[in-house]
Parts: C-alpha cells; sequence; structure tokens
C-alpha cells in the first residue's frame, strides 16, 4: 500500500514537469517578457528605458534559459527558467507582476473558497442523492419522467442566469442577505449563505441526472433480482442494497474534487465578492497579472494530481475487492 | 461580391461533412436503422427541428457578403470595409434604425427622461417619443390590438408555407390517393412542431419591424437583432472546436490503444499531462497569451471583422486543445478492447495492414462513443462560451455573443429601474438551444449507446 503511494508520487514527478515546460512556453516564448512589458506599460509611447526597467523590477529581465554573464552555477540558475518556473516545485511562487507575495496572498484567500465549496458540496450532494433516489424508486412513471425533464431544464440554465437572478431576488427584492461582501469569524455567515445556495441549486440538474443514472445502473444487476425474488420489498432492497452499493462510485467521485475545492468557484465568488482563490485568479486573468496565474495553474495541477492519488487510496478502503499493485 | 472569414470556410467544411455522413448514413443500413429510432422519438423530432432552424440562421450569418460603394474622389468602385451576412440582409427591416438608448420592450417612448426645450423656451423632463418603431401615434387599446391580428396573420402565413411545404414533399401521395391528410398522421409531430417554429419566428419578424420586441440596448441597438445575430457565435463554438478537437482525439486514442506499446506511453503522458491542468486555467492562459501577441502585432489584424473573427477561430482552437482528452480516453479503452475481438484477430491473421485493420473495423466501431461526445459536448460548449466572455477571455468584444450581453448586462441590473430585457433576451435564447440540444443529446445517447438504452425501458 505504502509502497503503491510511493510510487504514485513518483509517476506524478513527470506530469507536474510536462505542465511546467508547458506554461513556461507559453508564458515566456510565445511571447518574449518584453512584449508583455509593453501590454502592461500601454502599447503607445513606451519607451525602451521603461520596458527594462518593468522587467528588472519583476525579474524578467534575465535570459530564457542561459546565461552567458554568469560564472559557474549561476548560467543556469540566473535565468527566467529556474526563477520563475523551477522554483514552483518548491512552492516558491515569487511576488505577482503587482509586487504582493503571492504565496502570503493564497493563504490568506484558501480559507474562505473553502467556506463556500465544502458547505456547497455536502448540501448539494445530499440534495442530490434525495432527488435521485425519488427518482429511482418510482423509475418509469411519470413521475420520473417528468424529473427528468426538469433536470434537463434546469441544467440549460446558464450558471451565471441563477447567480444573476438569485443575487436580485434575495438581496435585491427580499433583502435578506446583502448582496456581496465577507467579513471575518461567524459573521461571515450571512454572506456565505446565498452563494451556497446557488451554487446547490445550480448543480441539482446535472447532479440528480448522474446520480439517477449510477443507481440505475446498479439496479440492473443481478444480486438486486436476487434480493426482490427473496421477497424483500421495493424500498428495502432500494436503500439497503443498491443504495450501499452504489456509495463506492459516489464515494470516489466526491473524493477526486476534494483537493481542488480550495481552489473554489470562479464566477460565484467573483460575483459575491469573496476573497477567495476563485476571484484571486479572476482578478489576475482581467488585470493580465501572470505570475499569478502562472502560479495558480501549477497549485491546480498539484491539487488535482492530489485527488487522483487520493481516490485510489479511497478505492481500497471502500471497496476490500480493490487491491493496489 | 462574397467574402470568406476564416469561421466561415470552416462552417462550410462542417456543413460539407454533414452532407457526406447523412450520405453515408443512408447507404449503411445498421447506422440508419440506429438514426432512424432518433427519428421516431418524439423528443428527438422536435428538438431536430430546432435545433436545424439554428443551425439555419447559423449558416444565413456565415455567408459574408462586401458592398460595392462608389467613391467619389477616386471615380471608382470600391469595396467598403462593412461585410454583410445574408442574415444581415433579411433582417435589414429590424435592425436598419437605431435609437437613442434604452427602450423597454414594445415600448413608444425611451425609458429613461431627458430634458428637451418646449416651444416657449421652457425646459421639460419627458420621455421622449421612439423615432423608428413602437407605434407611438396610437393608443394602448390599439397597439395591443395590432399586435394581436399582426401575429394573427403571421400565424396564417406559417400556415399556408407550412401547407406548401406539405404538399412538395408528399406530391404523390397527394395527388394519387384522394387521402389528403393520410402522411400527415404519421407525420404530425413532425408538422406541428415545424409550424410552432415558423409562427414563432414569423411573429418575431413581424413585430419586429414595427416594435422592439425586447427592446433597445444601450446604444438603441435593437435586442432581437442581437439575439439573433448571437446564435452564429453560439452554434460556431459548439460546432467547430468538436471538429479541431476529433482528429486529435480519434487518431491518438486509435493509435494509443490499437498499437500500443510506447506510442501509448507518450500519448497517455500527453493527454493526462493537458487534462492535470484544470481546463479554465490553462484556456486563460492561452487567451491571455493570444491577446498579448494580438496586442503586440495590430498591423497583421487590420479589419475589425477579420480580427474579431481571428479572435473566434483561436477561441475555438484552444477550447479544442482542452477538451480532446477526455474523447482520447474513452476511445483508447474502446480500440484496446477492440484489439483483442476476434474478427480483428482474424483480420490480422490474414495480413491485414494495421492502417486498412483500423480503418475498416477500427473506426466503424467507435463511430458511436465520438457521436455522442459531439452531442454531449455541444451544449457544454454554448454554456462555457457566456462564462468566458465574463471573465473577459471569450470571443472578441465586438463580436455578438450571449456572453457579451451578459457580461454588459452586469451594469444595467444596478440601474434603477432595472434594465432587465436584454439579460432576459440573452439567457432565453441560450436556453433554447442548449435545452434543446440537451434533449437531443438524450436521444441520440439512448439510440447509440447500448449501456444507456437499458435504462430508459
Amino acid at each position: 500500500m505504502i509502497k503503491y503511494i510511493i510510487k504514485r508520487f513518483i509517476y506524478a514527478i513527470p506530469i507536474l514537469i510536462g505542465v511546467n515546460l508547458l506554461t513556461f512556453t507559453l508564458f515566456f516564448v510565445v511571447n518574449s517578457p518584453e512584449e508583455v512589458a509593453r501590454l502592461h506599460l500601454g502599447n503607445k509611447r513606451v519607451t525602451q528605458e521603461q520596458i527594462v526597467q518593468w522587467n528588472e523590477e519583476r525579474g524578467y529581465n534575465n535570459p530564457l534559459f542561459y546565461n552567458n554573464s554568469e560564472k559557474g552555477f549561476n548560467v543556469f540558475k540566473e535565468t527566467i527558467f529556474y526563477e520563475k518556473s523551477l522554483k514552483l516545485f518548491l512552492f516558491d511562487f515569487g511576488i505577482s507582476d503587482s509586487g504582493r507575495d503571492i504565496k502570503y496572498d493564497i493563504k490568506q484567500r484558501m480559507l474562505p473558497s473553502l467556506a463556500i465549496a465544502l458547505p456547497s458540496l455536502l448540501v448539494g450532494l445530499f440534495i442530490n442523492i434525495t432527488f435521485a433516489l425519488f427518482f429511482v424508486f418510482f423509475r418509469s412513471t411519470r413521475v420520473d419522467y417528468i424529473g427528468v425533464i426538469f433536470c434537463v431544464a434546469l441544467m440549460s440554465i446558464s450558471s451565471l442566469f441563477y447567480i444573476i437572478g438569485g443575487q436580485y431576488l434575495i438581496s435585491k427584492l427580499l433583502h435578506l442577505v446583502p448582496i456581496s461582501g465577507y467579513a471575518q469569524g461567524y459573521e461571515a455567515i450571512k454572506f456565505l449563505v446565498l452563494p451556497v445556495i446557488i451554487s446547490v441549486v445550480y448543480g441539482i440538474g446535472s447532479g440528480t441526472r448522474w446520480y439517477r443514472s449510477l443507481f440505475l445502473e446498479e439496479i440492473e444487476k443481478d444480486y438486486v433480482k436476487t434480493a426482490k425474488s427473496k421477497g424483500l420489498s421495493e424500498s428495502s432492497v432500494l436503500f439497503n442494497h443498491v443504495f450501499k452499493n452504489a456509495l463506492i462510485p459516489i464515494l470516489t467521485g466526491v473524493v477526486v474534487i476534494l483537493p481542488l475545492l480550495f481552489l473554489g468557484s470562479l464566477i460565484v465568488e467573483s460575483f459575491f465578492g469573496i476573497p477567495g482563490l476563485g476571484s484571486y485568479t479572476i482578478d489576475a486573468i482581467q488585470s493580465q497579472d501572470f505570475a499569478i496565474v502562472r502560479a495558480m495553474v501549477f497549485l491546480g495541477t498539484i491539487l488535482y494530481i492530489s485527488g487522483l492519488i487520493l481516490t485510489d487510496i479511497s478505492y481500497t478502503l471502500v471497496d476490500p475487492r480493490v487491491r493496489l499493485k | 461580391m462574397f467574402t470568406f472569414l476564416l469561421t466561415d470556410i470552416f462552417f462550410y467544411i462542417i456543413f460539407f461533412s454533414l452532407i457526406i455522413y447523412i450520405n453515408y448514413v443512408r447507404k449503411t443500413p445498421d447506422i440508419r436503422e440506429t438514426w432512424s429510432y432518433v427519428f421516431k422519438n418524439k423528443t428527438g423530432i422536435i428538438s431536430a427541428v430546432v435545433l436545424s432552424f439554428f443551425m439555419l440562421t447559423a449558416l444565413l450569418d456565415s455567408i459574408h457578403i462586401k458592398d460595392k460603394i462608389y467613391n467619389e474622389d477616386r471615380n471608382e468602385y470600391v469595396y467598403s470595409q462593412e461585410i454583410n451576412s445574408i442574415l444581415d440582409i433579411i433582417l435589414l427591416p429590424i435592425s436598419k434604425n437605431t435609437e437613442k438608448s434604452y427602450s423597454s420592450p414594445f415600448s413608444s417612448h425611451l425609458y429613461s427622461k431627458e430634458t428637451v426645450k418646449s416651444y416657449n423656451d421652457k425646459e421639460k423632463r419627458i420621455y421622449p417619443k421612439l423615432l423608428h418603431k413602437g407605434n407611438h401615434n396610437k393608443y394602448l387599446d390599439d397597439n395591443i390590438k395590432n399586435i394581436f391580428f399582426t401575429s394573427l396573420l403571421s400565424i396564417l402565413k406559417s400556415f399556408i408555407l407550412v401547407f406548401f411545404i406539405y404538399i412538395l414533399i408528399f406530391r404523390e401521395d397527394v395527388f394519387k390517393n384522394k387521402f389528403i391528410f393520410s402522411p400527415l398522421k404519421r407525420n404530425s409531430v413532425l408538422f406541428s412542431s415545424l409550424l410552432i417554429m415558423l409562427s414563432i419566428i414569423l411573429i418575431l419578424y413581424d413585430l419586429g419591424t414595427q416594435y422592439y420586441v425586447l427592446g433597445t440596448d444601450k446604444v438603441g441597438e435593437d435586442v432581437l437583432y442581437k439575439s439573433i445575430k448571437s446564435i452564429r457565435t453560439g452554434i460556431l463554438i459548439g460546432t467547430l472546436t468538436t471538429i479541431v478537437m476529433l482528429p486529435f482525439a480519434v487518431f491518438l486514442g486509435i493509435f494509443a490503444g490499437y498499437i500500443g506499446g510506447y506510442v501509448d506511453d507518450i500519448i497517455q503522458y500527453i493527454y493526462t499531462t493537458l487534462n492535470s491542468i484544470p481546463s479554465v486555467l490553462l484556456i486563460a492562459s492561452a487567451i491571455l497569451m493570444l491577446q498579448v501577441y494580438m496586442s503586440n502585432n495590430p498591423l497583421e489584424f487590420e479589419n475589425i471583422y477579420e480580427r474579431a473573427d481571428l479572435r473566434l477561430f483561436f477561441l475555438c482552437m484552444i477550447l479544442g486543445l482542452t477538451s480532446w482528452t477526455g474523447l482520447c480516453r474513452l476511445l483508447r479503452g474502446e480500440s484496446m478492447k477492440l484489439r483483442e475481438v476476434e474478427y480483428v484477430q482474424a483480420s490480422q491473421t490474414f495480413g491485414l495492414k494495421k492502417m486498412s485493420i483500423i480503418v475498416r473495423h477500427i473506426i466503424p466501431n467507435i463511430m458511436h462513443i465520438v457521436i455522442i461526445t459531439v452531442v454531449l459536448d455541444f451544449s457544454a460548449l454554448v454554456l462555457a462560451e457566456a462564462v468566458l466572455s465574463y471573465v473577459n477571455i471569450g470571443v472578441d468584444p465586438t463580436t455578438y455573443s450571449w456572453g457579451n450581453m451578459i457580461n454588459a448586462a452586469r451594469l444595467e441590473m444596478s440601474r434603477e429601474p432595472i434594465v432587465w430585457w436584454s439579460l432576459f433576451s440573452a439567457f432565453l435564447f441560450m436556453f433554447a438551444l442548449v435545452l434543446f440540444a440537451n434533449l437531443f443529446s438524450d436521444v441520440v445517447r439512448e439510440a447509440f449507446d447500448p449501456k444507456a438504452s437499458k435504462n430508459y425501458e
């Protein structure tokens, strides 16, 4: 088991290197640092000195891979590739283009992101599974049919509509909670209620359908037929047999996204002005702060890969039939 | 004079390949059987009719024309910079006039008060009348009557149109047999959905020439026109992205699964790496770099239409490059399974070359996965466009798109009283397209997926 986990971690290294090279190519080779500086300073009437100064302040003035003017090991060390790309492996995210410490910002913003993402996930899971079980219980009837159509309709509405509509209805018309903002401690709850509700409602359509198909797949299996022919009631088969067995794919599906919860939800956070990592990313994209975007790409990849490893581990924990080699 | 934008050409290619595919389906009995399941299903027919109207609009909007203008200085005809599509020409009665600012749907006056000087030089705050549409000389009762009778007339028109289409298709049945309506019983769903769609379109068109059916936006442009123009962007992003990613996904997936060995390792490594980056971040980085490139090389993109078009094209490319990984993994697994199937093994022992096995045995047997994925992805991509445009990494701000409309509506929502119609129309059109695409994909999946059909018994 431990051997397997170590092996998985080693497998993750080439992937991280690949991602690193890809972001490096995107951000430094496609457009040279000089061109990026020109964009930031405004295209017209920019003097060469301004560009050099801008790059110097942010450490983009070194050559990409190989520094001729240095000696010894420093020919590799004093380069953009080392400073901006390889240092990410040490979780050294450096400073953003606007001069802030990225690592400090990320630490500050992880918790608000989690404060929205985790309740949304848990409440959503509970509601979606309840609905799905309800529809499966009435499968092949009119209730199920209308339910599925309803789910498709809910899925077809843009996420922006839920956010804008919810904000307008609950905050502006009914004045139940503030429109946007954030506070520390327990004060935060009143700011978090609406985003969580909206995330949950947005997920109902696709979530319910997904769990419904999981349960239906399980219900086709032979052990269900055996249980029914033994004379067990429909509801006891559904809740005691089908539900328990369907828990395996449900749990592993949840585990894979657990680490990504830290990244938060991009749009919800920026609409509600919550200082999480999602709105951090959006702000960085809109102000074209590439240092932050690079850091977030790397962080996102690490979280995704750790999600995959966690999934494999959780498989062995919930399903004794699976053995890791 | 016709001009071809880059996305136009790709859109023609999509249409062309669609026609080839339809021809192929008609010749192959088993695939025809599967597709006929889709078109026997009620939901399937209705959504196919609605989607084909959307597709037709997008196609009409993809045939572009440059006008010739007489230049007095140089004493010759020159092509104008302005590019119009066939759809623009059809919609000219709706779009040709613009107002000063916001006006609500079916309104006869502007939405906000303005200071106007009256005859005796006194300043007054009034709601100015609309300049071009809105029927403002008549009373409210007359307006409602007018709207009612116009729509009635449009419905009548669509009845006549559908009747002609009906006669055209079933002319043999109608003229040889005495029972004119016997084919109608078989195709009642098709013709009623056709009738409803045509009525809606004609009502919108006829009313659109007299009123601002969905109001006007900040610069006084008709919102109905904007929403219709946005259809092309939505459809293009949904289809072009797939076309871009399909070759990658299909060939790499098959090579990885069928050939195996180190080819498999390399391809697996590539898609795992791409897949590990959260897709929004990958798209954002790629688009940001494109923005830098475009702003640093402004000379290459002089014409604003071409510039916007190129950005749309690149957006599709980038979306495609980030979304092929899922399909590739599915196809790899399926080809690995097919490699062990008896008839493939038999062809190997007969000495068939690998390429011909792939073309003759593997590709036809994975097509159902490709079709299901293409149809499933479509609606997700249309929805994604709105979100990306909201984050400013979507289509060019000058392109008509629902995402841009929603983006602009954020400020409108905070006005007092609020301007809701821009947002409403964008969501309405997007909802219609995505809903029917979702319903259609459900039916297609039911027909093609051997596992799914069981669930729907």
